[in-house]
């Protein structure tokens, strides 16, 4: 089967999406603004999407999550919200006192192209340019799911807060990350990673304490934690970026390449480290941004996952399995499945976005069968294709539960949103350890799979 | 336990300031306008003349609300639930996945085959291509291709924010696919922007209801007692601990409205004899078209509390006014209580005295107040989230409730009285001769009557009183919603939800309540608290904590 696998039955065009694998762009938004530290995320349209959007992260990370809201009444819907606006901009400020506050639009003010820039302006001038800052990023759902939205508020934070000059004096000893949408664990393993080469790094966005906080002696308006307003405005000046996630390379100008273009600080570009060898791409790549060698700690931790996938490899050698979840993660997954000698049946993604499925195609191991790939799908589609090509394994998000029910196989829970699982926020991915992590879940979801269904109920395997 | 803690200068007598200081504290940071709309919404109780309060106004921009949206009230409240009918969003992706599956309405499916169309998530998932040059083509072919796939009996067609203004006219769509598909299509316009909340959404949900499934099947239904349960929507499966309860009794339901429903149920109900209603909130505007057009009586009931469950299983029998079944009901009481009583007598000995606060929906910070009061516990502060002033201040109100723009935006429908099918079981008669005899229909007295005086009642309460109010009264738990769970979790005060009762359940009628009560004890008798504290920690307390400490590890 070719790689972009043209019309399968799956894939005829239909018009209803049905049970989506995607979300909208402004959680996505919304996620990162929880990044910044002393930021407070307001969505531009009907109080409806906030409510909505919070709930789905708080039952993903289990914290508390304030998202606030222009509040749209009809009249404002056809009037235009630069009233509510600026009321709910000036509430936000006296209740909360934000440092900085992050504007993502909805569907509702998108249509009806409410002026953005303008209600900035006017918002500098009232506050004589002494208020909170304000980054707006346009994130309108019907042309972008929430990991779009998720990197177009990162690039909306670096372009509207790093003064675009290129600096000359650079701090060697940080190092900017653009993680992309990963874990709190993962955002704290990253940062651990750059400190044992020797280097600090600012994270972009760092939500790992704001989004698994712990518990509180004081009440914090806004949870505590995040890259600081200071932190992102002197990016330009760090020794380089790192930026992860293979989608950024099919953007226009990513946040890193901004930053880059910009300011002259040299942007690397990897994908999510998941596996042995986009972690070692991934490692190169620090090693390159911070002139230092693989520190021997790490040398060990990749030595124990190859010695893992040696002991494991009996059991899970030539199993069908069928991933789903977003862009930068399936394409990584599918990296790694491939190779630790798993068969990728199917790979698949919410997300439209072009060159997607090739960058995907080109990441499987040379010897390993194509899958078929699948973007724009929804869980209706995966969940035919996976019927026809019984899949051993699944993995993806709680969503993707009933068909594993369905199925009778196991699934694997990466990727958003995880809530019939304890934890979320604790998935380490990244790196040799993430992979480790993620390869004892497979290994282990494989031989619970084989235990339950012996007649014996062997205890060895 | 509850006369030692009783001299405080709190709500009922806690320790903390008084209720009128804590409400100066909880406005004083807002803007001068903002404290004025927020000072309305806020008061200190009198049960015996409840004071006005400024309930279902909109919320203002930028204070964090648990409220959602009218499709939220509308297709994720009250017509989602309804298994057999497909739902289709008409909009861009999120507003329909998220109102996938995100509230517990249990159901089961009535015969073997069906589909239950909850799992499925079905959106136009409108593109830019739909909001510039309309959508309603691409509304139509989904509509075609989910009959094509599933077959349902019917098909509900709900419009998020952008449909409303790009134009897209869902009904004249729905009608053409209704001829074309041949089987029943309505729509809703329940775009997010309309209304203040979820409440709105309720409203237009009725109307649709009403019109479109309300009356359609006359097939006599062959029970003695008959009624619909409305405004239930099976949480945690409540409406089945009700049905089992009333089923016990001998009394037949024949929808409810609509929690574990089916399309077929819903449009045979106008044969009931009896409407009670649960939920005002949601769904008094059904109780009272139906009354209006066939005759079918309602009043008030609750199923959360022992009190409230005894007390409306009573008034349901003295409705049909038969020995048999009144004696029935006494039977049923006494057995299911006998069950209950050793459960309420042992979490009694810890839950006494304890102190609560329910911020939540649109009925249920009322009716919990009553399984706390249950367990011996004081509800020292309740608002709703999207409640009206009626649902505060009891239906008496309502002639003199302005109606505002947001409220005069959702169509009011015109109803008659049904000529051929009105009135076919002589309900009206009883009704009349019951009223008569001091039995109150149409009734509902509201939350506030039935709490303590200058308790602190909030209405649609934000974030930031919600800190104040802890900072303040420290409650030993409050009832609320997701949203809130983990601020007030974070501040060392379990949370229970409220909306998706975090995924336990049912709490309603005799099983539900020690399910509660069970829950309830092991909430407000958990020590996880104290290890927020570590040994070495120091601050002005740290020593009265260490010796805590030292006594914990002698015993
Ligand atoms: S209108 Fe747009 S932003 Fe709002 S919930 Fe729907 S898809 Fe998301
Ligand atoms: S866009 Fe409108 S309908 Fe959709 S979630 Fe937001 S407020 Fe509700």
């Amino acid at each position: 089967m070719s790689a972009t696998a043209e019309m399968t039955p799956a894939q005829a065009p239909r018009s209803a999406t049905q049970n989506a694998c995607k979300l909208c762009a402004p959680l996505g938004a919304s996620m990162v603004f929880k990044g910044v530290q002393g930021c407070l995320p307001f969505l531009h349209g009907s109080q409806g999407c906030a409510t909505y959007i919070r709930r789905y992260m708080i039952s993903h990370f289990r914290e508390p999550v304030d998202i606030a809201s222009s509040s749209f009444s009809e009249d404002d819907a056809i009037f235009g919200g630069a009233r509510n606006f600026a009321t709910g901009v000036e509430n936000v400020i006296n209740q909360y006192q934000p440092e900085i506050i992050g504007v993502a639009t909805t569907c509702l003010s998108e249509t009806i192209g409410e002026n953005m820039i303008g209600m900035i302006r006017e918002y500098q001038e009232r506050y004589a340019g002494q208020g909170a800052p304000l980054v707006h990023v346009s994130t309108p759902s019907y042309s972008g799911t929430h990991s779009e939205g998720f990197h177009a508020a990162v690039k909306a934070l670096v372009e509207q807060l790093v003064p675009p000059e290129s600096v000359t004096h650079r701090d060697t000893t940080r190092l900017n990350i653009l993680p992309g949408m990963v874990s709190c664990a993962d955002l704290r393993h990253l940062r651990e990673l750059v400190g044992l080469y020797g280097l600090s790094a600012t994270l972009l966005p760092d939500y790992n304490q704001t989004l698994e906080g712990e518990s509180w002696d004081q009440y914090h308006r806004i949870s505590p934690g995040g890259t600081t307003l200071e932190e992102i405005r002197e990016m330009g000046a760090n020794a380089a970026t790192l930026e992860l996630g293979h989608t950024l390379a099919l953007q226009k100008e990513s946040a890193g390449a901004w930053l880059e273009n910009h300011t002259g600080v040299h942007c690397h570009h990897a994908g999510l480290p998941i596996g042995i060898r986009l972690s070692d791409a991934f490692f190169t790549a620090l090693s390159q941004a911070t002139g230092r060698t693989m520190p021997d700690s790490l040398r060990a931790e990749r030595g124990r996952l190859v010695d893992a996938y040696v002991d494991a490899h009996k059991y899970i050698a030539g199993r069908r399995v069928a991933i789903v979840g977003e862009p930068d993660l399936v394409t990584s997954l599918a990296a790694f499945v491939s190779e630790i000698g798993l068969q990728p049946v199917l790979c698949a993604t919410g997300s439209k976005l072009k060159g997607w499925a090739e960058q995907v195609a080109a990441e499987i191991e040379p010897g390993i069968e194509k899958p078929e790939i699948v973007k724009g799908a929804d869980h209706a589609q995966f969940s035919a294709r996976c019927r026809a090509l019984q899949p051993d394994m699944l993995i993806g998000s709680s969503k993707v539960y009933p068909l594993a029910r369905e199925l009778d196989v196991p699934l694997v829970r990466v990727g958003f949103p995880l809530h019939d699982r304890f934890g979320a926020q604790r998935l380490l991915t990244l790196g040799y350890r993430g992979t480790q992590n993620l390869f004892d879940l497979i290994v282990n979801a494989v031989l619970a799979r084989r235990q339950d269904d012996s007649v014996t109920g062997y205890s060895y395997l | 336990m509850s006369e030692e803690t009783a001299n405080g200068k709190g709500p009922l007598g806690v320790e903390g300031p008084s209720p009128a200081e804590a409400m100066e504290q909880m406005l004083e940071v807002y803007p001068k306008k903002t404290k004025r709309k927020r000072g309305k919404q806020m008061l200190l109780n009198d049960p015996q003349t409840p004071k006005e309060i400024g309930a279902n106004s909109r919320t203002v921009p930028g204070i964090i609300t648990q409220r959602g949206c009218s499709y939220a009230g509308c297709k994720g409240v009250v017509i989602g639930p309804i298994y057999d009918i497909l739902h289709i969003t008409h909009g861009p992706i999120g507003c329909g996945w998220y109102s996938w599956l995100s509230r517990r309405n249990m159901t089961k499916i009535r015969a073997e085959g069906e589909t239950n169309y909850l799992q499925y998530s079905m959106s136009t998932d409108m593109q830019e291509e739909q909001i510039v040059f309309g959508g309603e083509k691409k509304l139509k072919e989904a509509i075609r291709e989910a009959y094509e796939e599933f077959k349902p009996k019917a098909i509900s067609v709900y419009a998020t924010c952008p449909v409303g203004l790009i134009g897209d006219d869902i009904h004249s769509v729905c009608r053409d696919m209704k001829k074309e598909l041949g089987i029943n299509i309505f729509g809703f316009s329940c775009e997010g922007y309309k209304g203040v909340s979820q409440s709105a959404g309720h409203h237009i949900a009725n109307n649709g209801v009403f019109k479109n499934m309300i009356g359609l099947d006359d097939t006599p239904v062959e029970a003695k007692y008959k009624i619909n349960i409305l405004g239930e929507y099976n949480i945690g499966g409540d409406a089945w601990e009700i049905d089992r309860i009333l089923r016990l009794c001998g009394i037949h339901i024949i929808g409810t409205l609509s929690g574990g429903v089916s399309y077929d149920e819903i449009c045979n109900c106008h044969m009931a004899d009896l409407n009670v209603v649960m939920c005002h909130r949601s769904i008094n505007y059904m109780a009272e078209m139906m009354e209006t057009k066939f005759g079918i009586p309602w009043f008030k009931v609750n199923f959360i509390g022992l009190e409230g469950t005894k007390k409306s299983l009573r008034k349901i029998a003295q409705y049909f006014g038969e020995k048999e079944l009144i004696d029935r009901v006494e039977e049923v009481i006494a057995a299911e209580m006998a069950e209950v009583r050793p459960v309420v007598q042992d979490v009694r000995k810890r839950t006494e005295g304890k102190t609560a606060a329910l911020f939540v929906g649109g009925s249920r910070a009322h009716h919990y107040q009553d399984l706390f009061q249950d367990m011996g516990m004081k509800v020292i502060s309740a608002g709703y989230e999207f409640a009206h002033r009626d649902d505060y201040e009891g239906r008496d109100v309502l002639p003199h409730i302005k109606v505002d723009a947001d409220t005069r935006n959702i169509e009011e429908l015109e109803v008659e009285q049904d000529t051929e099918r009105f009135n076919l079981r002589n309900t009206v008669e009883r009704k009349k001769s019951l009223e008569d005899s001091g039995f109150d229909f149409s009734d509902y007295e509201g939350m506030m009557r039935q709490m303590a005086k200058d308790t602190l009642v909030i209405d649609d309460i934000s974030h930031h009183e919600m800190e104040k109010l802890i900072e303040l009264y420290h409650p030993d738990i409050i009832g609320s919603g997701i949203k809130d769970k983990y601020v007030i979790e974070k501040m060392g005060v379990p949370c229970k939800q409220l909306h998706s009762y975090d995924y336990g359940g049912p709490y309603a009628g005799f099983k539900g309540a020690i399910n509660f009560f069970k829950e309830v004890d092991r909430m407000t008798s958990t020590k996880v608290w104290k290890l927020v504290r570590a040994p070495w920690h120091e601050d002005a307390s740290g020593e009265a904590s260490a010796d805590a400490e030292l006594a914990n590890a002698s015993v």
